[in-house]
């Protein structure tokens, strides 16, 4: 009972409790006072749902083999966003961009740009784990296969260099013939990292990767995210502020389609520029 | 403050729970009469399905039964046209058989109500006889002939011997006969491997199912090999590549109203534009398994739809996300998984053909015909026709042999079936 009283209290007077709300603090990381060179550039970047615009004229540079990661409310548009780079968003029929969206100097919505070769180089992984219902192997040999590797060596070879990245060699080497499905929630999504890393990307656009899972399986994701900073542009689109702070060297808060605010994540965690990432980032509202 | 809250809470929470009390007697009383309705419906439905299958197989079974009469045929020099064996007079051979075995019948009216005993088919049995195995002048051949459906009747107890002469078919006279070759064990029922093996006939005992099983088969044949591509390349092309647009909606909306369009329709459709426009030949399993296939397609279409509905977009996501095109996409993961799905549609569709008598009608497949089809552009029957034809027919032996031809238009069904939920069973994956 007392509890709930006080959590009433704390709804009406937000605005005097907010300076003794915990935040998080990321970690300093070196590198990004280096400054990087932008992989995918934004500019006046808009995405439509028919006449609603889920993407507001966002300019942004999204910079080489750092960690990117997109935060903001439900419905902000972060999801919209990280599918427009790989142009999942073509599934929707209503759905139309406006601005560009640059990828290696390449317009990604280019007239001349194939939407195949583009998602070649730009892997996704989903919010819920989605492996093939075919085996372990099938399902991390499948993109390889697609891209023309026949050679039972070579693909035997990328299967096992794949699952080592993604840290699931050790799991399920014995196992590589049983069906995908079989394997837990995290394991699944560490397949379908590993799936995605087979065929060699260059951006990994990570969504919302460890919403289903628990946190023993959310550590492995992170650590492998860890383990793959640097060598890969990721970007991450995640609810969980912490692991925001964690994991990303760079942040990007959405906010009602705007893109509000893009720092470097520590910067944005202990000084943010806007009062709309403050309250969010404190928990004022989500 | 505490307090006060304590005693509200409980207070609202003994309310709740009084108002959960007395709607959960009801409640319970709501499901289980729900389930009663529910195993009601199951038992009615069995029980008439029992009924219907009981009343078909005791109407049917003694058809797979024909009674035959033991005949001493001997064979005297002369008898057999030595160049040309089958130019010989069977018919009169048969004929002086029977005469030797009942030597007081001599007046000619009482020697056609003899012969009559017999099938008309006899003198092929023995035709085919001794075309196979040539006998020599003076010996006798021992053959099972075929009865009279008649004579058949009476052995199967469709036909009272107590009753007065004049109300059954077979005379006193006739019935004395009989009961001679009952004494000397020379009639009995056989097996009837006519029913199996021979086409349709005006004389019941000669009638057989096989001509109609070929039609039937080549039809399906047709059907299938038609609209299973046809129909999964519609709905694969309307699901997954398709604008979606007006015309496509139109196209849809169409595609559902042909599923609802009475079958003989399909039939008109058939005479005008197979036959009359097109000229290709009547009554023959092309044109029947075109029509059933146009009949056919709306069902294979919309099962076909929703089996792909049902794949899961993660799926289409995941192999889009890794570089497949939108074909890889579809023939590698979307149309596997929608498979049994339109296996099942197509089962549906194809157990609906099967059944079909009415556009059939309107392309001439209703016709008398004798001859067992031996491939697509033979004139044949299908079995729905054969067993709407036996049971038009006036002869009592056809009663029965209506409902064996059901039970094995019921057999091939079943047989097809199980062959689909195989086919299914295969390429099913564990999701």
């Amino acid at each position: 009972m007392q509890i709930t009283a006080e959590k009433k209290e704390s709804t009406t007077s937000v605005a005097t409790e907010s300076s003794k709300r915990e935040i998080f603090l990321p970690p300093d990381r070196e590198r990004v006072r280096e400054g990087g060179t932008p992989h995918v550039s934004a500019k006046n970047f808009s995405i439509f749902y028919g006449n609603f615009e889920a993407v507001k004229k966002v300019n942004a540079d999204i910079l080489s083999k750092y960690v990117t990661a997109i935060i903001g409310p439900s419905g902000c548009g972060k999801s919209t966003f990280l599918r427009g780079i790989n142009r999942m968003n073509d599934l929707i029929p209503s759905c139309y961009t406006t601005g560009t969206l640059m990828c290696d100097g390449e317009d990604i919505y280019g007239r001349y740009t194939d939407e195949v070769q583009l998602r070649k180089k730009i892997g996704m992984v989903f919010q819920k784990p989605n492996p093939f219902p075919k085996s372990i192997f099938d399902n991390i040999a499948y993109g390889p296969r697609l891209h023309g590797v026949k050679d039972k060596k070579t693909l035997e070879e990328l299967v096992e260099k794949s699952l080592r990245k993604a840290a699931l060699w050790d799991e399920v080497k014995d196992r590589l013939e049983r069906n995908a499905l079989g394997l837990s929630g995290g394991q699944q999504q560490r397949l379908c990292v590993a799936r995605t890393l087979a065929v060699d990307p260059d951006i990994l656009l990570l969504d919302e990767p460890t919403s289903a899972l628990d946190p023993k399986a959310t550590a492995k994701i992170e650590d492998l995210i860890e383990e793959l900073r640097g060598s890969y542009t990721i970007l991450i689109v995640t609810h969980n502020m912490q692991q925001a702070s964690r994991v990303s060297d760079y942040t990007m808060f959405y906010y009602e389609g705007d893109l509000i605010e893009y720092a470097p994540t520590k910067q944005l965690f202990t000084n943010p520029k806007d009062q709309v990432t403050e309250d969010y980032i404190t928990g004022r509202f989500s | 403050m505490n307090n006060s809250s304590t005693k509200n809470g409980s207070r609202n929470a003994g309310r709740t729970i009084d108002i959960v009390n007395k709607g959960l007697k009801r409640r319970y009383r709501k499901e289980k009469r729900f389930r009663l309705y529910g195993i009601l419906s199951i038992a009615a439905s069995a029980a008439f399905l029992a009924f219907l299958l009981t009343s078909i197989v005791m109407n049917g079974y003694s058809a797979f039964l024909q009674t035959c009469i033991r005949l001493d045929v001997p064979i005297e020099a002369g008898m057999i046209d030595e160049s040309n064996p089958k130019r010989s007079d069977f018919q009169g051979i048969i004929k002086s058989a029977i005469r030797e075995y009942y030597p007081d019948v001599t007046e000619r009216r009482e020697k056609r109500e003899l012969y009559s005993l017999f099938s008309s088919g006899a003198a092929y049995q023995l035709r085919n006889n001794v075309l196979d195995n040539p006998p020599e002048a003076g010996a006798t051949l021992s053959l099972w002939v075929l009865a009279d459906d008649d004579v058949d009747m009476l052995m199967k107890g469709h036909m009272k011997r107590d009753v007065p002469e004049s109300e059954r078919r077979l005379n006193d006279r006739q019935l004395r006969w009989i009961e001679k070759l009952e004494n000397d064990d020379r009639i009995e029922k056989r097996f009837n491997t006519t029913f199996f093996t021979s086409g349709d006939s005006r004389e019941p005992e000669l009638a057989g199912i096989w001509g109609a099983v070929r039609g039937s088969f080549y039809t399906m044949l047709v059907t299938l090999a038609l609209s299973f591509p046809i129909g999964i390349a519609a709905a694969v092309y309307l699901e997954e590549f398709a604008p979606k647009n007006l015309a496509t909606d139109f196209i849809e909306v169409n595609i559902n109203n042909l599923a609802a369009v009475p079958s003989i329709v399909f039939g008109l459709l058939g005479l005008a534009v197979f036959l009359n426009f097109f000229g290709m030949p009547r009554s023959t399993p092309l044109v029947g398994g075109i029509v059933l296939m146009l009949m056919t397609l709306p069902t294979i279409i919309i099962a076909s739809r929703a089996a792909l509905k049902a794949v899961p977009p993660s799926i289409r996501e995941a192999a889009l996300g890794v570089g497949s095109s939108k074909l890889q996409v579809v023939s590698s993961h979307v149309l596997p998984l929608a498979l049994p799905g339109m296996l099942t549609g197509t089962i549906i569709g194809m157990a609906q053909a099967l059944g079909e008598t009415a556009p059939l009608l309107m392309i001439g497949m209703v016709a008398f015909i004798v001859d067992i089809p031996g491939g697509f552009t033979d004139p044949a029957a299908v079995m729905p026709v054969q067993i709407y034809l036996w049971a038009d027919s006036p002869e009592r032996a056809f009663v029965e042999k209506t409902s064996a031809a059901i039970m094995v238009l019921l057999g091939f069904l079943i047989a097809m079936n199980a062959l689909a939920v195989v086919m299914r069973k295969k390429f099913e994956r564990r999701w």
